[in-house]
């Protein structure tokens, strides 16, 4: 095993999904007819995107809906395949690791979701719902379940008397913990977070993210915490990657994006997001988004950017602009 | 609560709701009482199940069984709301007071074009030819933003992103110049991007139109660039009101300052967030007396009675133990 390697690595990744064919489709199909619009049937949802993660980072994946974060984030996680593109763990290709090392690199990652009531079954106890995967995985005995569970519903902050309960049985907060006790239960080193504090009140955000923060130094692990919400990205991540229609525009260590973003869509996302410390301000319109997709050709951000230029019809690669801080955009090689 | 009686579009006096369930009565709205101004923007922040969007759907009459208004008085210019005839009540819905929801698709009908629907909402009201109708349609999406709105008119919800579905619920809810829209968390789906454009059109068209505007959400920080006046709901009650600005600044009820305080802005990146302990109780066992006062680090015996409205000047604020110290962020 590499120590240098990063945890998890994505290398050139994309993901294209193509709605299945219709049944006309298919009779047009049986009848030699080809299909020309394929190209309008599938979309791009992650565009050549690569990504490491090292070991105790916090990495913030930061977009819009539809730009593609999510996706990304589960093939990170294995739950997709990505169409075209490798995935690398400590250093070692996952596609060709053997099945057993496959499953164990596997179980290193976990994901916590953004609805915890859908990601629980419900009827299944607490007990069973943070217990059966290290069950099934050998990781505990029969005999050891009880007080294992027990153990881990403490550390995520609940009762150890209510793992006899149903999900429906906890608050909202409450299921998000439970949520996360059965990712931690396969004693993962890599957790996946897919808009996991988003459904929450104000208040119980705070306490989930400080959960989040405890767990990491409590247990050395490293996240991908995808969100929409700058300030909570901000607070928690220690590398920021900005996503816009599937490609990664803009990744710089988090305090640096903050003060100087170079990406126009990152300057506007920062634009928009309210603050607490805005009174009465005047919200700027940016262009309106264009619903058609653009030239895969040209810069996604093209349609929308207030210093769009004949250039931005080649889509521009993402550079190094200061160590550490990348940007993908025209404008950045004249500053 | 009598300043400007003739400013104010819309005035709620100690509105009850309340559901009668197996389990008891659930107070949701209770004693809830604040006025909105023309041209006047009000935001109502609380949490789920702080009973905002219940005072909402009181103030149109909304409510169906086991849900019924208990009590209070909701007064569109001086005319109490409660009191009308279900007739009369639904002259006033969409042409006086027009709502706008969290999820677009609970205001178009997914089957029927964007003109049907318009046309629809004007006739509803207005006296008017269908081709006037239309034209007036056409003009309510050009105002909220609508690139090309002639040809958005023969379009099918569906069509549409998000955003711009968003901004055809505003333009109807725009079509018959109502007094007063109310606004049911109408951005919390949308991306930040179209977010701030939906609150720029919001608030020029306010300022236009001196339309009064009642935003309800879980989101301070979007109340904090928008709204003029801030209610701050907690338990089916508003425990805190005010200036926008007065009550960010020096909020007096320790929920308030608690919400602000455990707001990932005003922490230092990294560091543990300041949080509220335990979580929103329900609303079939809230403790008697101050709502907050098993979660809040001030309580004493004395907040098992509940605390009477302070205020100061426009700020009102309703505990034994009020806040004195501005809630500093740790940070500048």
């Amino acid at each position: 095993m590499d120590k240098d390697a990063p945890l998890l690595e994505l290398r050139e990744v994309s993901k294209q999904f193509a709605r299945p064919a219709d049944f006309a489709a298919r009779l047009a199909g049986w009848f030699g007819h080809r299909n020309r619009n394929d190209a309008q049937n599938a979309t791009l949802a992650v565009d050549c995107v690569s990504l490491d993660i090292r070991a105790g980072e916090v990495v913030g994946l930061v977009g819009e809906s539809g730009s593609g974060k999510s996706t990304l984030g589960r093939i990170a996680a294995g739950l997709h395949a990505p169409s075209s593109g490798t995935r690398w763990w400590q250093g070692r290709q996952v596609e060709h690791l053997h099945a057993a090392q496959r499953r164990q690199a596997q179980l290193r990652i976990q994901m916590i979701f953004q609805d915890a009531t859908a990601a629980l079954n419900p009827r299944m106890r607490v007990a069973d719902i943070v217990g059966e995967a290290p069950l099934v995985h050998g990781l505990v005995s029969k005999a050891q379940r009880a007080d294992y569970v027990a153990d881990l519903l403490q550390r995520v902050g609940l009762d150890a008397s209510h793992a006899q309960r149903y999900p429906h049985q906890f608050s909202g907060g409450q299921r998000a913990r439970i949520g996360i006790a059965r990712a931690l239960a396969v004693r993962p080193e890599l957790l996946i977070c897919d808009e996991a504090v988003a459904a929450l009140d104000v208040s119980v955000q705070a306490q989930v993210l400080n959960l989040f923060m405890r767990l990491r130094e409590e247990l050395r692990l490293t996240y991908l915490f995808i969100s929409h919400d700058l300030s909570v990205v901000r607070h928690i991540a220690d590398r920021v990657l900005v996503m816009y229609r599937g490609r990664i525009v803009e990744s710089a260590p988090t305090a640096e994006l903050f003060a100087h973003a170079h990406h126009p869509y990152t300057q506007a996302l920062l634009q928009a997001a309210p603050t607490l410390d805005a009174r009465r301000v005047d919200f700027a319109a940016l262009k309106e988004e264009t619903p058609s997709a653009p030239a895969p050709s040209a810069c996604g951000f093209r349609g929308r950017c207030p210093h769009a230029m004949p250039q931005c019809a080649q889509q521009p690669p993402l550079k190094e602009i200061s160590p550490g801080h990348f940007s993908a955009c025209h404008l950045d090689r004249s500053r | 609560m009598s300043e400007n009686t003739d400013n104010a579009v819309l005035r709620v006096e100690h509105l009850q709701m309340q559901f009668a369930t197996r389990a008891g009565i659930v107070k949701a709205v209770n004693d809830v009482s604040f006025s909105v101004r023309r041209g006047e923007i009000l935001g109502i922040v609380g949490e789920s199940g702080s009973g905002k969007s219940m005072t909402a759907y009181s103030i149109m009459r909304l409510i169906d069984p086991p849900g019924q208004i208990a009590g209070g008085r909701v007064l569109l210019h001086g005319q109490n709301l409660i009191e009308l005839p279900e007739e009369q009540m639904r002259r006033v819905r969409g042409n006086r007071i027009a709502m706008i929801f969290q999820d677009p698709m609970m205001t178009l009908n997914p089957v029927l074009r964007i003109a049907t629907q318009m046309i629809e909402a004007v006739q509803a009201h207005q006296k008017v030819g269908k081709a006037q109708a239309r034209d007036m349609a056409r003009d309510a999406l050009a105002r909220v933003g609508m690139p090309a709105p002639e040809e958005k008119l023969a379009a099918y919800p569906h069509q549409f992103s998000g955003g711009m579905r968003q901004r055809v619920a505003i333009a109807i809810a725009l079509l018959n110049q109502p007094d007063l829209i109310i606004c049911d968390e109408p951005t919390t789906a949308l991306d930040v991007t179209i977010q701030g454009q939906i609150l720029h059109e919001m608030q020029t068209l306010c300022r236009e139109s001196g339309t009064a505007l009642i935003w309800i959400t879980h989101d301070l920080a979007v109340v904090a660039g928008l709204a003029d006046r801030l209610c701050v709901m907690y338990g089916g009650r508003i425990v805190e009101s005010g200036a926008v600005r007065e009550v960010l600044r020096q909020p007096r009820h320790p929920y308030t300052a608690g919400l602000i305080a455990s707001s990932p802005s005003r922490n230092q990146p990294g560091r543990p967030l300041h949080q509220i302990a335990g979580s929103m109780p329900s609303l079939l066992d809230l403790p008697s007396g101050c709502p907050f006062r098993t979660r809040c680090p001030h309580a004493t015996e004395v907040c098992a009675a509940m605390p009477e409205a302070d205020t100061q000047g426009e700020h009102m604020w309703r505990c034994f133990h009020p806040m004195h110290q501005p809630a500093e962020s740790e940070h500048g």
